[in-house]
């Protein structure tokens, strides 16, 4: 990578900054590209605290959030970004058993694109479906999770995080910790953090973690202990209940013994290390509640609302050039 | 009537530097002989630079009958795969894919080794035969029960039909739409290991070799299935294997950005398997080369990679990507042919396959280097759904004929 890719974003003028149409994946961002939407997010945190929220930019554009697969959280908090941004916001709530098949997934992409929307978030259970639909319609496309794939606005908002609360993302040692090989949270951080050259450790069970991971430039890790030792971030994520019970993991009790997050174990971190977790969390199963609960050391709750404010700066850049603003069109 | 095809290179063991194909009718009269006098002489040398005279291709193991596609291809014969609606398990409905391909193609089916494809009871593989079968497969899966496949290989052993077998151990495998790897972890896919084939191969080996039934491996795709493959050949075991262009020439890279035409089964493998492939290929362990034809449209394939169907459309691509091989100084023209029309003929048990005097005249006249463009949406195919797309390529096929009447 040249020196130039480091360019401050401060330095590149207009949409130079962020050329990209769409945002399905970390995958393919620059380093500054990555730092320019997380400096674009710092503005809405401090807005977002504040009483009067709202900001009309995106008024009169319509906003589609179309969900193939179930969320609350993540669809919650792009609903509340659209409206603090002014914009129109529908929610395509499609239950997992009535929409599987893509045939429906590209005629979905047709119609919504017919319907004009300005800009659609989209959360699909197969990898590359957003990737396959943004080929398909007019307007920027958002990827709000794809199977095992991506995640990328959980990235950024744990970047993000990392970045407000250590510092700077660059030189942490990061842990994520759980089940790696379904996780679409992790192939996103690992991208983000990596670029963003942290140093990222990754631990599962050998069941758990993906084939030639290590060439995604992070250090695998089965033994947990061992790869919390220094940790300046410890970041957990949510074992799916239907692979607790034997399929990739003997029991939720055998797990919590061998990769929960206690007290105990976490001291084996920096003493003022962060925890991190995306939600929903098991309580008890990866992580114990007087971690996820712990005044100074969880960031649990701080993600969530570093989450509105990431994805607002992520659908005010992405609709820039529709809207016209000045250096963007 | 006589014709004779002159000033053309002929691929013949026969040939011997000769140049003139001489058939009467429906079969080859002679190699490289004087021609008789008043005898219709076709001069090859107008036709393009680089002409040879080939046999014309038998391919192992499609999944569709595509005249189109074969007609473009340089493909006379076709072993069709059971996988069909309905499935090749009954008499009637192999006969009835027997008579698919009149007057173009001849279609020889290839009856399903259990009943209904569904790796449980066995399928009347005698009444297949006679009916018109020239082998018995597992299709597109493995059969996950030993004690089955046993029983399927010594019956098939009773009936003299060879088993032509989908090596990926089930449990392994599972819902996996690509190989274990860089290229499926970055992508989120569900994968399964390389040895998934190998592991697969070995048990079929080991029950071949106990119950003394001939098998031919449709695909094998990885270096440890192919060290296998070429261990039991070298104990005199009746084992083939075949291979397709797509895993010859393409790493599992091909499939970033989820490229859905690059979805094959078994899935593309890592670079080395690939480079293994190509040594297999070198050395005799790979005995044919098949296109896999299975046309595919959007409905099945504009989908999210792994909800897509698997397969590519492969019988007009499969002479022009397998003459690289030759370019490629991997092997020489006549071995080329040996794998696309020889030992297929040898497999299925047809007396077809080599241009010698007396055999059918089913040959290709050939012009090696002509160049063109594979392009999707230009397929002769029932669907565009190749993984070569836009890639450019040598070799086409100017006139075709079977048992001498020319195919147009």
């Amino acid at each position: 990578m040249q020196a130039s890719d480091h360019r401050p974003a401060a330095q590149i003028k207009g949409g130079a900054v962020f050329p990209h149409r769409h945002l399905t994946g970390i995958d393919g961002l620059q380093p500054h590209e990555i730092m320019f939407l997380l400096d674009e997010a710092e503005q809405w945190i401090e807005a977002n605290r504040s009483r009067a929220k709202s900001d009309k930019r995106l008024e009169g554009l319509t906003q589609i959030n179309a969900f193939f697969e179930n969320s609350t959280r993540t669809l919650l908090s792009f609903e509340i970004a659209g409206k603090r941004l002014g914009a129109d916001v529908v929610n395509m709530h499609a239950a997992q058993s009535s929409v599987k098949k893509g045939e429906t997934l590209i005629d979905t992409a047709i119609t919504l694109n017919a319907m004009r929307a300005d800009v659609i978030v989209i959360r699909h259970m197969s990898s590359g479906a957003v990737r396959l639909i943004a080929d398909k319609v007019d307007c920027p496309v958002l990827n709000a999770g794809d199977g095992s794939h991506e995640h990328p606005t959980q990235a950024l908002l744990d970047a993000l995080t990392i970045r407000r609360r250590r510092g700077s993302v660059a030189g942490q040692r990061v842990v994520i910790c759980g089940d790696l090989l379904h996780s679409r949270v992790a192939r996103s951080n690992i991208l983000a953090l990596t670029a963003l050259a942290a140093e990222v450790r990754v631990c599962a069970p050998s069941t758990l973690m993906p084939a030639a991971i290590e060439r995604m430039g992070v250090h695998p890790f089965t033994d947990f202990d061992a790869a919390l030792d220094g940790a300046d971030v410890v970041m957990m994520l949510r074992l799916q209940t239907e692979r607790m019970s034997g399929g990739f993991v003997p029991s939720t009790r055998e797990y919590h013994m061998r990769y929960g997050l206690t007290l105990q174990r976490l001291a084996r971190a920096k003493a003022d290390a962060l925890v991190m977790h995306p939600g929903p969390m098991n309580r008890g199963v990866e992580i114990d509640s007087n971690v996820a609960d712990h005044a100074s050391r969880s960031a649990i709750t701080e993600q969530v609302e570093m989450g509105v404010a990431v994805r607002m700066a992520c659908l005010d850049v992405l609709t820039r050039r529709a809207r016209g603003v000045e250096g963007w069109a | 009537m006589i014709r004779a095809f002159r000033n053309a290179a002929l691929v013949s063991p026969a040939a011997d530097g000769a140049a003139t194909l001489v058939i009467d009718a429906e079969k080859i009269v002679s190699i490289g002989q004087d021609v008789p006098e008043g005898t219709a002489t076709i001069d090859c040398s107008t036709l393009g630079r680089s002409v040879l005279i080939a046999p014309a291709i038998i391919d192992l193991g499609v999944f569709a009958v595509d005249k189109a596609a074969c007609r473009a291809g340089g493909i006379v014969r076709v072993g069709l795969m059971p996988d069909q609606s309905p499935v090749l398990d009954d008499p009637g409905i192999i006969q009835r894919a027997a008579d698919m391909g009149k007057p173009d193609i001849w279609v020889h089916p290839i009856a399903a080794a259990t009943r209904g494809l569904a790796g449980t009871d066995l399928a009347e593989m005698a009444i297949a035969r006679d009916a018109g079968a020239r082998a018995v497969a597992t299709g597109r899966r493995w059969i996950a029960d030993s004690g089955v496949m046993r029983r399927v290989l010594a019956y098939a052993r009773d009936c003299d039909l060879t088993v032509i077998v989908h090596a990926e151990d089930a449990g392994l495998a599972g819902a996996a739409v690509a190989t274990e790897g860089e290229t499926a972890t970055r992508l989120g896919l569900p994968s399964s290991p390389a040895i998934a084939e190998a592991l697969a191969i070995a048990r079929d080996l080991l029950l071949a070799e106990e119950t003394g039934a001939r098998l031919h491996f449709r695909q094998a795709t990885t270096a440890a299935g192919f060290e296998l493959i070429r261990r039991a050949k070298a104990r005199g075991l009746p084992v083939t294997c075949g291979i397709t262009p797509a895993h010859l020439f393409l790493s599992d890279i091909a499939m970033s950005d989820f490229r859905t035409f690059a979805h094959v089964s078994p899935p593309l493998r890592t670079e080395s398997d690939r480079q293994a492939a190509l040594a297999a290929v070198r050395d005799g362990t790979i005995d044919i080369l098949c296109s896999g034809h299975d046309p595919r449209g959007p409905e099945e394939k504009r989908l999210p990679f792994a909800d897509s169907s698997p397969g590519m459309a492969g019988a007009e691509t499969l002479l022009a990507l397998s003459l690289g091989l030759v370019r490629d100084e991997v092997i020489a023209i006549d071995r080329l042919f040996a794998l696309l029309a020889a030992n297929p003929a040898k497999i299925l048990g047809l007396d077809a396959g080599t241009l010698a005097p007396g055999a059918a005249a089913d040959f290709m006249l050939l012009d090696w280097e002509a160049p063109w463009q594979i392009d999707t949406d230009r397929m002769a195919a029932k669907a565009g759904n190749t993984p070569f797309d836009k890639l450019p390529v040598q070799g086409k096929v100017l006139r075709l004929f079977k048992g001498g009447t020319e195919l147009v």
